[in-house]
């Protein structure tokens, strides 16, 4: 316990360094923090347009009262902020390496290589993505009146990370296979149109696109479960089988690198 | 004349060899295109079976018949440069395009075409998929599918000359993504995808009126499923008209300003 504990420090610290170098190169590009926040916020325009547009003609969306869905806006800002604040660039960046040959380098370094590629590019004018939503979600909180319980909070935090785990997971063994077929960074447009969709809840989608979107692209997972812990609507069981899921997908990503690292055979050497 | 019905038509061919060459990038930008209508068209569904059948006229077979009709549109008269301008400018190929004894748009406007011929094998299929899946209610006259024809034709142009107005920017700025998003954004808004115009607040249909956006994209949908009188119509089309020659005008100006502005990098 002790010696995860140190590992698991390591870990951060490592993260805090790579974001330190991030933060030390854009810093230099200092428009682009304007730039982000214009975009953030013309993303909020579209979310907040099209709720206010459909709660003109309805007081419900598939079961979701308008403070609900304003709460699975702020999450879909604050899991997207994180998405692209790390895992993202990170992973593209893999896949990059890959390629190019040039991710010999890194697997010389004494430390995990999946630590290394997971967390070594961060953009971190994504922090305003990840600031937004946490005000967006506060506002829908706040509005709904309802009084916080503990089991909210602690559900809701869980599954904040759990779905943060398996989109990791996710965006891992979609970069491993970078070690078969070069060229898949294509796959990134699908994830980003994929997770459009989780702007509103899945549940309303037909169930076909349910499927694609719970067990394929897991946005279900990212956006929409967290949401329903928010709006106090989760089950225990779901709670555990959320939880299981990301402890199985955790494992299952390790596997896949590594079995993925064994069969790569390096292009610079 | 002759000599760029030549161009047009070797231009279309190698661009139809080429982009062949990309079927999963093309597959991958289908899925991009189909999933926003859907994603709308879902939402809207939605509200309409929960209030009782029915939304500012539309059923839900309405709001399906709508996006996917909108899909195919959207496809008809899309337009992708500004997202390169930028980086053919930076780049320095605008140089050697600019040698050419040709106006660097034909170029454009042939990839444009045989992109958009091309992706109809995509584009059909997904579009009856959708019709299955979603049971779109369309009762669409012989004469409004007939009057679809020249709308589309219209909007395709009106769009690829807006965009290409929009994606001259770069002449002057490199922060391109900011001014794209911009146009995307009112796109989404003032033409129809997030919702049905008839849906939209008064005062923001009026906008819509006023500018071009709405007849690039839901003038011909809304013709097209008969939601149109004949004097709407007719307003339609003279509006499109009327914007493709203010187009045609800003796309001149811009241009002649652009290139008299344009420092070469590279080469």
């Amino acid at each position: 316990m002790v010696r995860w504990g140190a590992r698991a420090m390591r870990y951060l610290r490592l993260f805090g360094l790579f974001f330190r170098i991030g933060m030390l190169n854009e810093l230099e590009y200092r428009a682009n923090f304007f730039i982000q926040i214009f975009q953030t916020l013309l993303g909020l325009l579209v979310s907040l347009g099209g709720l206010s547009i459909i709660f003109s003609h309805a007081d419900n969306l598939g079961g979701w009262k308008p403070d609900e869905l304003l709460a699975v806006v702020g999450i879909y800002f604050l899991v997207g902020g994180l998405i692209n604040l790390v895992i993202q660039p990170s992973m593209q960046k893999l896949m990059e390496d890959v390629r190019q040959g040039t991710l010999d380098f890194l697997l010389t370094k004494p430390e995990d290589a999946q630590v290394l590629v997971s967390v070594r590019q961060v953009q971190i004018w994504k922090l305003v993505d990840i600031v937004l939503g946490l005000l967006v979600l506060t506002v829908a909180v706040v509005r709904m009146e309802t009084v916080l319980t503990l089991w909210t909070v602690v559900s809701f935090v869980l599954m904040l990370l759990a779905g943060a785990i398996i989109i990791y997971s996710f965006w891992l063994m979609l970069a491993t296979f970078t070690f078969w077929f070069v060229k898949i960074d294509n796959i990134l447009v699908i994830f980003q149109s994929m997770y459009e969709a989780g702007r509103w809840p899945v549940s309303i989608y037909p169930a076909w696109l349910r499927v694609i979107l719970t067990f394929i692209v897991p946005v279900a997972f990212a956006v929409t479960i967290p949401a329903e812990a928010a709006v106090g609507r989760l089950t225990p069981a779901m709670l555990l089988g959320g939880l299981a899921l990301a402890a199985a997908m955790l494992i299952l990503s390790r596997w896949f690198w590594r079995f993925g690292i064994k069969h790569y055979s390096g292009a610079s050497a | 004349m002759l000599a760029l019905i030549a161009y047009y038509q070797q231009r279309i061919k190698t661009s139809f060899i080429v982009q062949s060459q990309y079927r999963v990038a093309l597959a991958i930008w289908m899925i991009g295109l189909v999933l926003e209508p859907v994603i709308y068209l879902v939402v809207w569904r939605t509200v309409a079976e929960s209030s009782g059948g029915q939304v500012g006229g539309f059923t839900p077979g309405g709001f399906a018949a709508y996006y996917i009709v909108l899909m195919v549109v959207m496809h008809l008269t899309q337009i992708w440069h500004m997202w390169e301008m930028e980086y053919l400018i930076r780049d320095g190929t605008m140089s050697g395009r600019l040698l050419r004894p040709i106006h660097p748009i034909h170029q454009d406007v042939s990839e444009n075409i045989a992109y958009k011929v091309l992706m109809l094998i995509v584009v059909i299929p997904a579009s009856l998929f959708l019709v299955v899946v979603f049971q779109p209610d369309i009762q669409t006259s012989l004469w409004d599918a007939l009057l679809f024809m020249p709308a589309i034709l219209l909007a395709a142009v009106l769009a690829f000359m807006v965009g290409w107005v929009v994606a001259l920017a770069a002449f002057w700025t490199t922060r391109t993504l900011a001014i794209n998003e911009f146009y995307f954004i009112s796109m989404f808004f003032f033409a129809g995808q997030v919702a049905p115009l008839d849906l939209l607040p008064d005062f923001i249909r009026r906008v819509a009126d006023l500018l071009p956006f709405r007849w690039m994209l839901s003038f011909p949908v809304e013709l097209f499923l008969g939601r149109l009188t004949a004097q709407e119509a007719l307003e339609g089309f003279s509006a499109q008209v009327i914007w493709i020659g203010l187009a045609w005008l800003a796309l001149r100006w811009v241009w002649t300003q652009g290139v008299r502005r344009y420092g070469a990098v590279g080469g």
